[in-house]
């Protein structure tokens, strides 16, 4: 039954479960019980998974790596339902493990940040810890039914926690949108995967979910013959099936033109819910098309990646450029959600290995990065009660905590050098100057490369970037303050200020010390780079 | 081929049913001897005694020797004692168990001792059903499970919408029954036969007359899709639904149904089958499962987006439920159609594992609506509004329910419905897997509803909802029984349910 067994990765998963149980079990009035509860639940899993973070042994991987072999640190590889292919197999590489300590900061930010909700807590904090659970399990999963098991557990506490709790005007139609969007992305994915699994196993005689025999299956050429007999040479399982997985996970990654959930469901959402949510949910998607998408069938993203860079490159700049014409101070920061996610999308699509890396920089500092930001957007509207840009102003004065870390996170958005976003944004676009490096080339950019173009016109996003940060920052934070108007803003708390300090300390320290992640993301990558330039 | 004469395997084969008819005398005779104060009990008495014998049912198991169809037919071919029929027996025995003990929380009900007689009766009816290999015992066992639940539909005599029910349950049902005995006196005619493996034999290669086996498949089809519910038999579910007693619903859409399509499974294959099924020696054989599988697939197709269209539009909690209903028997018929080309038994093995967690989960939507409407006499379901802050459990174990439904982890329908597409898609049915999973998203908008009105929407009235201890049974076990075969108990559920599938290819 038990095929290695760290207990880690398991415990990581289980320390919400188990919270979110013993908090339902309170009776109603424990109020406060029920935040230490979750609060100590989430503090738990992210000490768990700082242990993970540091104790992933890169020269392992990179060893792994040289001899052509997937490499996944705190295995837990149990059988479960055997008769289908499927294990609890569970397990980091060197792109899981960031997102790993990633959900558990934004997890235990988001109960601090969440600590003053008053209306059924026990509730909330009980979906948001299935919430955190769901997330921990998609990013930890090497087999790929249970990625796609909790990819789908993550959905449900998600509708809950936005039409229970969020903004009232919208949050049912933007609920059941996000909902529904993501859902129809995720059964299309299911359909890709299912394809792939039969496929592979027609090949190989090995029927399973588990990454490790679908990487053996693809290494083995079992995608490259047709689909099905009566299909033409060209039509292989890869080339047919990627633009599936990938665009189905891509939803929730936010594609363009698949993003449209995302800007009202990050409006809609309570604070925290929107941190997890543009901060962890979004990587969710990214991780999952990488992960059942590019490494699975490299040949297929060898064909369809090109294309699609060019949805990435429209969500880079369309992003920030609707960012910049919102007056809602929380749509801003959703639709630069759109924009940064698409400089992920971007940085996989240059399928080389600076810019994967890039990529899976940008994860991490872009989800700590919008935690922060919906932190601060909460911070605000709860004490003032609106989020019309103009009528604000003047808030460094009353919440100067708030003001630094908002600040802080625009210019990691702007990608200024010594932050997180910096480090992660240079990378994609060094990579996409280079553009793939194919050997031979790949059937579409034989004749002109076009990367560079990408990344040229990919930069006004940035610029715009700038400009509407800047713009928030000074109509928002300084100016005059309508004292009028908001008669009473109170400071904010001591849970609120520990959580913005946590999040702006990870944004500094990856912006100084890169080294922190980088080789560890490149570790992970180097198997799925060297398969799509190696593979003829 | 010889029929078993072992006298104690006969025994063994059909002990469930002759435990149940003790039960049922003896619940009669307590409803009798009982006063009234003590008759509030005798719920527990059916109920606990059926999950009792349940659990016998799947202690028992099979012959040692299975494997070997001979042994496995007993009582003169009338009953095959295979894993197929034990584990749609479970299911069905413990539908009625739970349906026995949610009826404790109907105070009318809770007293009438003939009415959990009645249900253990019709119960025998399912259990015999998921057993029977005799086109006799077919249809006796179809109308045993049939007459007994006419009459518990139209229990409530005072009331003008179980009158109703029960009527109409009673005339389209006879009419479907008509249609199924034609169909089966036509099949008989033509081979002499009625056990239906050495019937399927001479339907294969006794080069029978083509349109005339089709019209006794199509017949025999429209009794199959009337008890399951399928469109365009569907007419009666909704209306039988909401006026029925609710635990005769839950009973309904379990029970009835589990039993029908572990029939509807072994028919399909034993009396149709596909060639490679039979011995490779025969001469002109003849292949009649290409027209029940696209009978299958097409069945599925319109009850499905039919089912959950319709119920979109529901106001009702329970006509919502029945038009579920509808739209889960489309997705079973996925299933269905995926298992002539399946050698593997992953399609019938889906569909049992299906029903299993589909019975449960529909005994736990139900349980919480009777609490429910005793508690305010509606179901309507925008009544159901702030259940969440009246009560909290309750409100939990409805979403439960709802998410299993709509197979949303980590609740047993995800596995299942997981099971049943990646089914389809092996059998080459991708374009109805794809349907399914259109349909999938189409459901969750209605469940998600309830949900929302449920946790979002502010009560009227905020006392709590009371919860008997009978109910409390019937909701932990059914709730514990949706959580666990969605995650850990998965595999031992899937392997009974491959077993029985694998039971389902042993043939002549």
């Amino acid at each position: 039954m038990v095929i290695s067994f760290s207990g880690v990765l398991t415990g990581i998963l289980l320390t919400p479960v188990i919270g979110a149980i013993i908090i339902l079990l309170l009776n109603k009035e424990s109020k406060e019980q029920a935040r230490i509860i979750a609060a100590m639940s989430t503090g738990i899993a992210l000490l768990l998974a700082l242990g993970v973070f540091f104790g992933y042994d890169v020269d392992a991987a990179n060893a792994a790596a040289d001899q052509g072999q997937t490499y996944f640190a705190f295995e837990d590889h149990v059988k479960w339902i055997e008769s289908v292919g499927i294990s609890w197999h569970l397990g980091v590489d060197g792109i899981s493990a960031p997102m790993v300590l990633l959900t558990a900061i934004a997890g235990f930010c988001g109960v601090l940040i969440s600590w003053g909700i008053n209306d059924r807590p026990r509730e909330f904090m009980a979906f948001f810890l299935l919430l955190v659970a769901g997330v921990f399990g998609v990013f930890m999963a090497v087999d790929l039914f249970v990625l796609f098991f909790f990819y789908e557990l993550s959905i449900f506490p998600m509708y809950f926690l936005i039409v229970i709790w969020g903004w009232a005007q919208t949050r049912q139609y933007a609920a059941m949108k996000l909902t529904l969007y993501i859902l129809v992305g995720s059964v299309i994915a299911l359909v890709g995967l299912l394809a792939v699994y039969f496929k592979a196993g027609e090949a190989t005689g090995i029927y399973s979910f588990d990454f490790v025999d679908l990487h053996a299956a693809q290494v083995a050429g079992a995608f490259d013959t047709p689909f099905a007999g009566s299909l033409p040479d060209a039509v292989t399982t890869a080339k047919l099936w990627f633009p599936a997985i990938f665009l189905g996970f891509g939803v929730l990654a936010g594609i363009w033109p698949l993003h449209n959930w995302s800007p009202d469901g990050h409006v809609a959402a309570p604070t925290a819910v929107s941190m997890i949510h543009a901060g962890v949910l979004m990587k969710l998607g990214a991780f999952a098309a990488l992960r059942v998408g590019v490494q699975v069938l490299p040949e297929g993203a060898k064909v369809h990646l090109p294309w699609i860079v060019f949805l990435t490159l429209i969500n880079v700049v369309y992003g920030a450029l609707i960012a910049m014409r919102q007056r809602d101070f929380k749509y801003v920061i959703g639709f630069s959600s759109v924009s940064h996610m698409g400089l992920v999308s971007m940085g996989f699509a240059t399928m080389n290995l600076t810019g994967m890396t890039g990529a899976g920089l940008q994860m991490f500092s872009h989800g700590v990065m919008t935690a922060l930001f919906f932190a601060c957007v909460g911070m605000v509207y709860d004490r003032a009660h609106t989020r019309d840009i103009p009528s604000l102003g003047g808030f460094a004065q009353k919440l100067p905590w708030v003001a630094v870390a908002f600040i802080i996170g625009g210019f990691v958005s702007m990608g200024m050098p010594g932050l997180s976003g910096f480090v992660a944004e240079f990378p994609i676009f060094v990579g996409l100057w280079d553009g793939p490096a194919f050997t031979p080339a790949g059937d579409v950019i034989d004749s002109f490369n076009y990367y560079g173009l990408i990344a040229l016109i990919a930069a006004i996003g940035i610029i715009v970037t700038a400009a509407y940060v800047l713009r928030v920052v000074g109509q928002v934070f300084f100016g005059d303050f309508n004292a009028e108007r908001f008669p009473r803003i109170t400071s904010i708390t001591i849970y609120d200020k520990i959580a913005l300090v946590f999040l702006t300390f990870w944004l500094v320290l990856l912006g100084v010390y890169p080294r922190l992640m980088a080789p560890m993301i490149e570790s992970g990558l180097r198997l799925v780079v060297a398969s799509i330039q190696g593979g003829g | 081929m010889t029929f078993s004469t072992d006298a104690q395997a006969s025994v063994i084969a059909i002990l469930p049913e002759i435990l149940m008819v003790v039960l049922a005398v003896a619940v009669l005779v307590l409803d009798v001897f009982w006063r009234v104060r003590e008759r509030v009990e005798i719920g527990y008495v059916a109920g606990f005694g059926l999950l009792g014998i349940a659990a016998l049912v799947w202690l028992i198991g099979t012959p040692q020797q299975s494997g070997e169809l001979s042994d496995q037919l007993v009582l003169g071919g009338m009953i095959r004692h295979d894993d197929l029929a034990q584990i749609f027996r479970v299911m069905v025995i413990v539908a009625g168990g739970l349906s026995c003990l949610i009826t404790m929380g109907m105070d009318r009900l809770r007293v009438r001792g003939d009415f959990y007689a009645l249900v253990i009766i019709s119960v025998i009816g399912a259990s015999l059903t998921a057993a029977a290999s005799d086109l006799i015992m077919i249809f006796l066992a179809l109308e045993t499970l049939s007459i007994t639940l006419y009459l518990l539909a139209g229990y409530l005599r005072n009331d003008d919408k179980s009158t109703e029910a029960g009527l109409k349950y009673f005339m389209f049902g006879a009419f479907a029954s008509a249609f199924t005995l034609y169909g089966l006196s036509l099949v008989y005619g033509f081979t002499g036969e009625t056990n239906i493996y050495r019937l399927g034999r001479v339907v294969s290669t006794g080069g029978l007359n083509d349109p005339a086996v089709v019209i006794a498949l199509g017949l025999v089809m429209v009794g199959f899709a009337f008890k399951i519910s399928a469109v365009p038999f569907h007419f009666w579910t909704p209306d039988v639904y909401e006026g029925a007693p609710t635990p005769i619903t839950a009973l309904l859409s379990t029970a009835s149904k589990a039993a029908s399509l572990g029939l509807l499974l072994r028919f399909l294959l034993a009396v149709f089958p596909p060639p490679d099924l039979l011995p490779a020696a025969l001469d002109g054989v003849k292949d009649y499962s290409v027209l029940w599988v696209e009978l299958a697939a097409v069945l599925a197709v319109v009850s499905m987006s039919l089912g959950n269209v319709l119920a979109l539009v529901q106001t009702n909690i329970k006509r919502l439920l029945a038009y579920s209903t509808i739209a889960h028997a489309g997705y079973v018929l996925v299933g269905v159609a995926a298992i002539s080309t399946d050698k593997s038994g992953d399609g019938a093995a889906a569909v049992a594992f299906y029903m299993f967690m589909y019975v449960l989960t529909n005994i736990l939507a139900f349980a919480v609506v009777i609490l429910f409407a005793d508690a305010t006499g509606s179901n309507e379901i925008r009544d159901l509004a702030g259940l969440s802050r009246r009560s909290p459990w309750l409100a939990l174990a409805m979403t439960l329910a709802l998410l299993s439904l709509a197979g949303i982890p980590p609740a047993a329908g995800f596995v299942g419905k997981f099971l049943l597409f990646r089914a389809a898609i092996d059998s080459g049915l991708v374009w109805l897997a794809l349907v399914g999973m259109i349909n999938v998203i189409i459901g969750l908008y209605y469940y998600l509803v309830i949900v929302k009105v449920m946790y979002m929407d502010l009560p009227q009235d905020e006392a709590p909802i009371p919860v008997s201890l009978a109910h409390v049974w019937a909701l932990s076990i059914s709730s514990a029984g949706v959580v666990l075969f969605g995650t850990v108990l998965v595999s031992p559920l899937l392997d009974w349910a491959t077993d029985a599938a694998h039971a389902l290819y042993v043939m002549l």
